[in-house]
């Protein structure tokens, strides 16, 4: 074996899938002197591709995870090491019938071929299938397995023969080396090796590689159970290693995939059983492998049942043996997502895990254009590793979420579910308060936050013509009418909405004004006291983000973006600031509060408790002001995201309590009312048409696109500038619309109201798809009971993007009528902001 | 006709072994169980037996409750019934063991017609309970056989001797342990596995018998190094292949 060389530009950690995929794509980025480690042999080291079940089923609710997917499955075949077997997921119940109308959905708006079918149409497919015991099936005919060993040979091969890789199997790394808070050195028992950057793509081992660093990537090593049971006496005949459909019992949350002669029974239905990656144990302490432990019975007992049950003939023979069982070792994380992107402590140090077969080649080349480019083709925000702030990386939260989501890998998860784990791990000072008024908590990025009040019950008589009843109970889940009450309470009224889970951060210096104009699309260099909302872009000019920058001073930026988004802005804007210390960076997420203050009174209601004058002469709408509220400090922004006259009010967190209870008290002769983030999140919002980052705003479409460029570009540059002007002066290929549906009355009479995601189609059900490729689908839906419509928000290619154009949205396999009430960015409720600017 | 197998619950092996901190046991966190695998043949070879001639096939085990799972997997493969002579899970030495079985088989409902044993466990190797238990019991036994067969009252053993074959009439009822090669044992199909839920399981408390002998501590041997190296590709590596097969005197 030749010997591990003293330098490398970058060190990928890990042969698997994962670090195979990466070395290939590096390779065709043009990447040299790449070496790849793994502390097992080649080309099983024994890792979780070595026991995967290697199937791969393209559909799934998330764009992002099927745009991947199917990006993985276009690689496979270039490789030649996928074999179409189909698919079906059948269901045992009524509820997942309903899931699986809503999977069509899906399916449709992603572009991928699928179909309902009978339990007789799903016998003629899997003839051993007992159909007595399921209601019907999901059959998508682009199912198929892949070879995933021989993937990663063939990638490993490529790269190999650019000259831009070495491999170094059987080599164990013992240290990372960390200077200056930069990767510096890979230490293995063979030597050590210098790397400019290093990758680390060891799936369930990489928490333990990422400690090394000092750096951390919240995953969990998890169990999964397999069996294989053969010889089958049917299966003999069949010549190739998969000749019929793989079946998902989703009920069960089982599968059951022919190998060969066997069929292979998977589980997610046992007991969560979690691992911490330091006690997975060493290949030589390993009977099987390290990631396939010790089959647990007990666990399997149920599924073994069940499974029998489905598949009666082939599993009830007495002559086939279970004869490999194992407890296979995957990783999985606190939002079920991939782990992506450069590591928040350490530079140049990158995590790529939690990937499974199925996307791995995807997400791998996705990683690989972003760490090259700074941003990739399909957009993987959902998956970089900065989303998580401390608490979700410790191991408390991670088993916690992991453990509570385990059984849901084939689950029916509402959009809207929240979890129930781990919760109260932020809440605002207003929260005592907020508990006070019945106030039904959802959580962003850990944040407790007030969907709605319960106390706001007795809004529905009052409002009881304009709110929507939603008849069926899938859509009004984790849904209340008293979201719409409060919507129309306050636009007659005056409300108070939690807004504590801002981000907020402070940039301050000598060059800020320079920094600040590199990040932002829109003219930062702004009089004192003005705030401005802009499109943060990537290189490639797609959104990063969109944020509001508030100029509190000549050299003084104030940052405010949203909870989910703030782990990541947060790097991003550290991540950019000027090497010469010229700027400097304070997060005080932690230390402000804030409390919108909205409403026609919303001026009644804050003059009565300051003496600073807050008139429309004194404090302008987009200004700024310091005020006193009570004696209390507080920074007052004149802003509002649902569409009314108001107040973003910002003070220390301990202070947060009293202006509450002050603001609440002058309040009540205005009819003040709790407002929670239903409205603010969702039909204010969508009343007014504003883009919330990864539902309209994505590295995918830009700023001319969402209709957010404006008419000037400003002189400065900023990153994202060519791509930016480049997108003006084509235009935009598709444009975001405001559609309202027309009729609601389902086939069975019962009205439905769609939650989002769901393909905008043509009147007669065909796809939509733009001049780029990009389909059309509902990324907002809510009400909007200001306009008594139901309101979706879609891009739509230029050509349809006509306001009057009847389309139909499908949701549950029907269609329903709808029609683009807008075109571009201008507000269906109050469209010259008249309100807002009173 | 009624067999007894008995069998032992031990760690799964074919990994490098770690002895725990005192170096009293085998650490087990990451390793599965299973019995060795004489065991496993005799319970396929008990099985086999019944479905020839009839009647039932009871597996024994002396362990901790957790020894339940060997049981289980015997009866997945065919055995009628469970006996668990319940432990705290320490180890005990071959003379308790074989006066703990012996109680229990005097004991039993009916008598055995057949005692199984495997030749030894896979961890101790103590080659004793089997032969303990007949002489106790004062029963013919044949240690190491590789061939079983009944006729009548008699069973017919067959076991290796130094290149050829012995071979033993027992008058019956007798003890048999058996060696890896006897049979190929089945897998556990998935209706077996399910109906060996079901299958009686006898639990009891057997009195230790002192004396005996006493374990200090367990000491792995010095690690053998296993090393591969490859010596090329294609047609040009055959004189190397030639040159080694010299060195290691395969060939002349």
């Amino acid at each position: 074996m030749s010997d591990l060389p003293k330098k490398a530009k970058i060190v990928v950690i890990g042969a698997g899938i994962v670090g195979n995929s990466l070395v290939y794509h590096l390779a065709k980025h043009g990447w040299k002197n790449i070496v790849l480690l793994d502390k097992g042999p080649l080309p099983n080291p024994g890792g979780s591709t070595g026991h995967a079940s290697n199937f791969i089923f393209p559909v799934d609710h998330s764009k992002e995870m099927t745009m991947i997917t199917l990006d993985s499955v276009r690689q496979y075949k270039e490789l030649g090491v996928f074999t179409e077997s189909g698919g079906i997921e059948v269901a045992r119940t009524d509820e997942r019938m309903e899931e699986l109308r809503r999977r069509m959905a899906s399916a449709k708006a992603w572009g991928v071929e699928a179909k309902l079918i009978t339990p007789d149409e799903v016998e003629e497919l899997v003839p051993y299938l007992d159909k007595s015991v399921i209601k019907g099936g999901f059959y998508t005919p682009s199912v198929g397995v892949v070879d995933s060993l021989r993937a990663g040979t063939l990638m490993r091969e490529y790269a190999l023969e650019q000259g831009a890789l070495q491999v170094f199997p059987n080599t164990e790394i013992e240290d990372l080396v960390v200077k200056n808070g930069k990767i510096k050195a890979v230490k293995t028992n063979r030597g050590t090796i210098k790397a400019k950057y290093v990758m680390i793509a060891t799936g369930c081992w990489s928490p333990k590689l990422a400690e090394m660093a000092g750096a951390t990537i919240p995953l969990t090593p998890a169990v999964h159970q397999m069996i294989s049971v053969g010889p089958l006496a049917l299966l003999e005949q069949t010549s190739s290693e998969i000749e019929y459909p793989i079946v998902r019992d989703m009920d069960t949350f089982c599968y059951e995939r022919q190998n060969g002669n066997d069929m292979e029974v998977g589980s997610y239905a046992h007991r969560p059983i979690l691992m911490d990656a330091k006690e997975i144990p060493s290949i030589e302490e390993s009977a099987m492998s390290p990631t396939e432990l010790p089959f647990t019975e007990d666990d399997f007992e149920p599924q073994l049942e069940q499974a029998l049950e489905l598949m009666p003939e082939i599993l009830g023979d007495e002559k086939a043996g279970i004869r490999h069982a194992i407890n296979g070792l995957l990783s999985l994380t606190p939002d079920g997502a991939p782990i992506i992107g450069e590591t928040v402590e350490v530079k140049n140090l990158w995590s790529v895990a939690a990937i499974w077969i199925k996307e791995a080649p995807g997400f791998a080349k996705a990683a690989v254009e972003w760490f090259t480019h700074g941003a990739s083709e399909i957009d993987i925000h959902g998956t970089d590793v900065a989303r998580f702030y401390d608490y979700g990386r410790s191991t408390h939260h991670i088993n916690a979420r992991t453990s509570e989501a385990f059984n849901k890998t084939y689950g029916i998860v509402h959009p809207r579910e929240q979890y129930a784990s781990n919760r109260n791990v932020r809440v605002s000072p207003f929260y005592i308060r907020e508990v006070e008024l019945g106030a039904e908590f959802f959580e962003t990025a850990g944040w407790e936050r007030p969907q709605w009040y319960n106390s706001n019950a007795k809004l529905l008589d009052e409002y009881k013509d304009k709110v929507q009843e939603r008849p069926h109970e899938w859509d009004a889940r984790w849904w209340s009418p008293i979201i719409n009450a409060e919507h129309l309470a306050m636009r007659d009224h005056v409300a108070m909405v939690d807004l504590t889970a801002f981000a907020q951060f402070d940039v301050e210096g000598p060059g800020v004004v320079a920094y600040i104009e590199k990040m932002a699309v829109n003219k930062m260099d702004v009089p004192v006291g003005q705030g401005v909302y802009t499109p943060i872009l990537n290189p490639h000019g797609g959104f990063k983000s969109d944020l509001t920058i508030l100029r509190l001073a000549k050299n003084k930026y104030r940052i405010i973006t949203g909870g989910s988004d703030g782990g990541r802005d947060k790097k991003w804007f550290k991540d950019n600031l000027p090497k010469d210390g010229s700027v400097s960076f304070t997060d005080l997420t932690s230390a402000i509060c804030t409390v919108g203050l909205w409403g026609p009174h919303a001026r009644d209601v804050l003059q009565a408790v300051t003496a600073n004058n807050v008139s429309n002469e004194a404090f302008p709408y987009g200004t700024v002001q310091n005020l006193i509220i009570n004696g209390l400090p507080v920074t007052a922004f004149r802003i509002s995201y649902v569409g009314e006259l108001g107040w973003e009010l910002s003070t220390n967190m301990e202070h947060g309590l009293k202006l509450w209870d002050t603001l609440w008290a002058a309040g009540q002769k205005f009819g003040i009312v709790p407002v929670g983030i239903g409205v603010y999140g969702t039909t204010g919002r969508l009343e007014k048409g504003y883009r919330l980052m990864g539902h309209e705003l994505e590295g995918e479409y830009t700023p001319v696109e969402a209709g957010l460029d404006r008419r000037l570009v400003k002189k400065a540059n900023f990153i994202g500038k060519k791509a930016y002007l480049k997108a003006r002066e084509a235009g935009p290929t598709a444009v975001l619309c405001t559609l309202t549906v027309d009729d609601h009355t389902s086939a069975s009479g019962i009205k439905r109201y769609m939650n989002g995601g769901e393909p905008i189609v043509t009147p007669d059900g065909q796809r939509i798809v733009d001049g780029k490729g990009r389909p059309s689908y509902v990324t907002s839906a809510g009400a909007g009971p200001s306009v008594g419509k139901h309101l979706l928000l879609a891009y739509l290619p230029t050509e349809l993007a006509q306001e009057g154009t009847q389309l139909a949205v499908e949701y549950m396999t029907e269609l329903y009528p709808v029609t683009v009430a807008v075109a571009g960015s201008r507000p269906l409720f109050d469209p010259d902001n008249e309100r807002m600017k009173a | 006709m009624d067999i007894l197998v008995c069998v032992k619950r031990v760690p799964t092996t074919g990994a490098k072994i770690v002895l725990t901190e005192d170096a009293r046991a085998i650490e087990t966190r990451n390793l599965g169980f299973t019995v060795s695998p004489h065991e496993e043949c005799a319970v396929e070879e008990a099985v086999q037996l019944v479905e020839k001639h009839g009647g039932n096939v009871t597996v024994l085990t002396l362990g901790g409750s957790e020894a339940t799972q060997q049981l289980r997997d015997a009866m997945a493969v065919g055995a009628d019934k469970g006996i668990l002579l319940e432990t705290d899970g320490s180890e005990w030495e071959p003379m308790a063991t074989a006066n703990a079985i012996v109680n229990a088989i005097k004991t039993a409902e009916n008598p055995f017609d057949l005692l199984l044993f495997g030749n030894e466990a896979a961890d101790s190797g103590g080659y004793q309970v089997g032969i303990r238990v007949a002489h106790a019991l004062d029963l013919p036994c044949v240690t190491g056989v590789k061939a079983l067969e009944i006729h009548g009252d008699t069973a017919t053993a067959k076991r290796e001797a130094g290149g050829g074959f012995e071979i033993y009439e027992l008058p019956l009822p007798a003890v048999v342990t058996v060696k890896e090669g006897i049979n190929l044992p089945r897998y556990p199909s998935v209706p077996g596995r399910l109906r060996a839920k079901k299958k009686p399981l006898a639990t009891s408390t057997p009195e230790k018998m002192g004396g005996g002998l006493e374990m200090v501590r367990l000491v792995t041997p010095p690690e053998q190094s296993k090393s591969a190296e490859v010596l090329g590709e294609g047609t040009a590596v055959v004189p190397k292949i030639i040159e080694l097969l010299r060195e290691l005197k395969f060939v002349g």
